[in-house]
């Protein structure tokens, strides 16, 4: 309860102060980025997430900082599972997550190597890598033939296309011989799931990101209420002390 | 009965320590038991003890920190130095507890400044740097100077892009130098650009040498103002009427009335703290800065790039300014200026209560100087409109300073009691 | 400053509250610093239990590999070299193994070993940390006339027999020590995990 309470005001102290903060968050491009509301605290959202990436991501980014024995414990899975589920590589259990791509290969392929996503939730942020993976849209100008919203130019193509479906860009009028620009985005082509489901996976895989952005997140706040809680005491003695002792005083 | 041998061991051991422990005597009732405060400190002189308690806690998880930390801008795999690696990975993950000591460490900093601020501030409007507590006033500048070198290494130590690019922009400002300029720079670095070299000579710096200095200028700025006595927020000489014993009347023992106010401060303080640490450790991005979660990269500026939010006031002066070394030495120059205050302060009384509206006024533009140009200097400086406020803000700050010496004369003032009030 | 009418009782009180819940939470706080000390995840990675193949080991071969940084023995003993070990009980220290620490359970028997023929254990003198020298072969030795196959340890001679039970009169204080392992089947041996069920 205590946590719950303090988590929300840590999360609405941290959007005030975000709001406050100059936005180098959106430096990667134009266009507004949608709440992922994700839920970290959600182990089996975090476990669907993992899934997700370790199909369609682990091929080309790695989790350099990130233990398969680590998220065994953090998502209460077994060796087991993890190392039949999630471990394609066939790096040992104490190992970090390295992707089966060479980065020569990923030079050559898509301009430069993929980044490492070790801490992609903490230096991009939740929202942003919510609503990158949901913006990708057919560009047949761009090498793989697609491009993104949120990061135009982006060399990554949509892997996620089976589950989302094929976006296309609504362009809007040229005004004032100025370029025109993208209006939104629509479905041309369903994917094997639905709007609202495809929206769930993508906060799944937001949510896992956000995990193993920061291991430590859950204990953090789980024994932080104790902490703040004991402090809170000491002080109220604290505060009885003094005023004993300044009886003397006043 | 006989006293048994151990009743004769024990009492001997007592009177052995008891003797040497004599030695502390005089420290102790100087600067304890015997050190007479005024009685009418208010909050802001919590701020001080507040500032020691960080010192402490940034000495203690700094020494665990380097026992992990690795001092290394070598790669281990692909665009990842070892101390990017040594932190994000080891300290913040491999270690039991690393995040925690990391986390107390990162916001002891931005906390450090937090207390340091508002402790020079209140030394501003209480007039506490005017005779006799000039040396007081000059030490404190001095460790406010070393602080900010010592968060400034600390802060390139991750070796994120934050680390990386501050290190290279606050280094160049040293080129503004006419002539030595540039070799000071590359002297600085070790290298042509903020590498191992430059990462390996802050290391040795932030975590001994200036913590040494940093140490010993604390107990300077200890022993001159215990030799003066504290000031107090009626700007009162509580030396001035004394009892027959030598005791200021309005004066308290320090121990145990000021330990246990502070105690309480102390304890306040530390709730606030916790808060952060394990709710919002990052703070929003002005503690931890998202940008530093990526490794540095030589070849890629971040998009936004400033300093931590504490050095963001000068910051924003040495960007309003449009010469190169103009711009830096304005912003030398505006702490530079902060050592003489005990100087300009010609005001016949010392704290705010008995000055008149000039002064008020006068400290209230200064703070909203500050503060804005603090946030000027955080954000990406490409509005023209913020650089023009800019500019009138960092004449507000010089002005403040510089005619000090006769706003704070001809200011009217009240007369100051020779005790301290009874509503204190 | 009115000194009279103190409450000292409630003053004393409350400093004592204080102090002892002020010190329960410093030493709690105390607790994280000292776990930093602990081996880290990556120690742990490296640590992590090792397999040997052992078909190709031959009746008397020693082959050695290494577990959390130490040499692991592993000898496949001779029937003479396990006969010879009941008739050393008087002359050795601790004979029947009764030191819990220096093996798991299931090894305390007069082999000290899960399978008599097997003998696996950390090649660390027990005295000060050398690595000491394996002469199987039964034959008299320049420090033993009598010598049943053992182990000799060069810094400070140190001698143990075929079981790696320490003889009486030299430094090292206690048998060498026998670390978790099982067989996974009869080519495979896993140092560093107990075997099923073994407690």
């Amino acid at each position: 309860m205590i946590k719950n309470v303090m988590t929300k005001l840590g999360l609405s102290l941290a959007v005030a102060l975000t709001s406050m903060a100059p936005a180098a968050l959106a430096a990667g491009g134009g266009g507004k980025l949608l709440p992922a509301n994700t839920r970290p605290d959600n182990i089996a959202s975090v476990q669907r997430g993992a899934k997700l990436f370790f199909n369609y991501c682990v091929g080309c980014h790695s989790l350099q900082f990130v233990r398969y024995s680590r998220i065994a414990e953090d998502l209460g899975l077994s060796e087991e599972q993890v190392m039949k589920n999630l471990n394609f590589t066939g790096g040992k259990f104490g190992d970090t997550v390295v992707s089966p791509m060479r980065a020569a290969d990923a030079a050559v392929w898509f301009g430069k190597a993929p980044p490492d996503l070790s801490l992609e939730g903490r230096s991009k942020g939740a929202d942003w890598i919510y609503t990158y993976l949901k913006s990708f849209y057919v560009d047949p100008s761009r090498p793989l033939g697609w491009n993104n919203t949120l990061f135009p130019g982006a060399s990554m193509p949509n892997v996620l296309w089976e589950l989302q479906g094929i976006q296309r860009a609504k362009v809007g009028h040229a005004k004032d011989g100025g370029e025109a620009h993208i209006e939104g985005l629509e479905l041309v082509q369903p994917g094997t799931q639905s709007a609202q489901q495809f929206d769930d996976s993508v906060r799944d895989l937001t949510s896992f990101l956000q995990y193993a952005a920061e291991p430590a997140a859950l204990k953090r706040q789980k024994l932080g209420a104790w902490v703040v809680l004991y402090l809170a005491f000491f002080t109220f003695l604290a505060w009885l002390l003094k005023k004993e002792y300044w009886k003397d005083v006043h | 009965m006989q006293p048994s041998r151990i009743d004769r061991a024990v009492a001997d051991l007592q009177e052995w320590f008891n003797y040497r422990a004599k030695a502390f005597g005089p420290f102790y009732r100087k600067h304890m038991s015997e050190y007479w405060a005024p009685k009418n400190f208010n909050i802001w002189y919590y701020f001080g003890s507040l500032a020691l308690v960080v010192l402490v806690n940034q000495i203690l998880t700094g020494i665990f920190l380097t026992m992990h930390f690795k001092p290394s801008a070598l790669e281990v795999a692909p665009g990842i130095s070892e101390a990017f690696a040594s932190v994000e990975l080891t300290i913040m993950r491999d270690v039991e507890w690393g995040w925690l000591v990391r986390y107390m460490h990162s916001t002891g900093a931005s906390a450090f400044f937090i207390v340091v601020y508002l402790h020079m501030f209140r030394g501003l409007i209480y007039g506490s740097a005017q005779k006799p507590r000039e040396l007081v006033w000059l030490l404190g500048m001095l460790i406010y100077l070393v602080l900010m070198a010592e968060a400034f290494m600390g802060y390139v130590l991750p070796w994120g892009q934050m680390s990386f690019w501050g290190a290279k922009v606050i280094i160049s400002l040293f080129g503004a130098i006419p002539m030595v300029g540039d070799s000071l720079v590359e002297w600085i670095m070790g290298d042509y650009l903020p590498a191992d070299a430059t990462l390996n000579r802050f290391f040795a710096l932030h975590v001994i040498a200036l913590p040494l200095v940093l140490l010993l200028l604390v107990v300077l700025h200890l022993a001159a103002l215990h030799e003066v006595g504290s000031n107090n927020p009626e700007g009162v000489d509580i030396k001035k009427v004394k009892d027959a014993n030598g005791k200021p009347l309005d004066g308290i023992a320090f121990h145990p009335y000021y330990t246990v106010k502070d105690l309480f401060g102390v304890g306040f303080f530390l709730t606030i703290c916790a808060f952060v640490v394990f709710f919002e450790p990052t703070f929003g991005g002005w503690f931890l800065e998202h940008d530093n979660f990526v490794a540095a990269d030589k070849l890629v500026t971040p998009a936004l790039i400033k300093p931590v939010w504490y050095y963001t006031p000068y910051y924003a002066m040495l960007r309003v300014v449009p010469d190169k070394l103009l711009g830096v030495l304005t912003m030398f120059g505006a702490i530079a200026i902060l050592f003489l205050v005990p100087w300009l302060d010609r005001s016949p009384v010392r704290s705010i209560r008995y000055r008149g509206w000039i002064s008020k006024l006068a400290f209230a533009l200064f703070a909203l100087s500050f503060i804005w140009l603090g946030k000027i200097g955080a954000g990406p400086g490409t509005d023209p409109v913020e650089t023009i406020v800019g500019r009138v803000l960092t004449f507000l700050y010089f002005a403040f300073f510089i005619t000090m010496p006769l706003w704070t004369k001809i200011d009217s003032t009240k007369p100051v009691p020779e005790r301290v009030p009874a509503h204190d | 400053m009115a000194n009279e009418g103190v409450n000292h009782g409630r003053r004393r009180f409350l400093t004592a509250t204080t102090a002892v819940v002020g010190g329960a939470g410093a030493l709690v706080a105390a607790v994280p610093f000292i776990k930093t000390w602990l081996p880290s995840a990556k120690a742990k990675s490296a640590g992590a239990p090792v397999q040997q193949d052992i078909s190709k080991v031959e009746v008397g071969q020693m082959v050695i590999t290494e577990w959390r940084g130490q040499p692991v023995w592993i000898i496949r003993r001779t029937p003479e070299q396990i006969g010879a070990l009941a008739s050393l009980n008087a002359s050795l220290r601790d004979p029947e193994s009764k030191n819990e620490e220096q093996q798991p359970k299931y090894a305390q028997n007069l082999h000290r070993s899960i399978k008599q023929e097997w003998l696996v254990m950390i090649g660390v003198c027990t005295h000060l940390g050398c690595s000491p020298k394996f002469h199987g072969e039964i034959k008299p030795e320049p420090f033993d006339a009598q010598w049943k196959g053992g182990f000799f340890c060069p810094c400070h001679k140190s001698r143990f027999d075929m079981a790696g039970r320490v003889f009486a009169g030299v430094p090292a204080p206690t048998n060498l020590k026998v670390p978790d392992y099982h067989f996974v089947d009869d080519k495979t041996l896993v140092i560093g995990v107990k075997p099923e069920g073994a407690a």
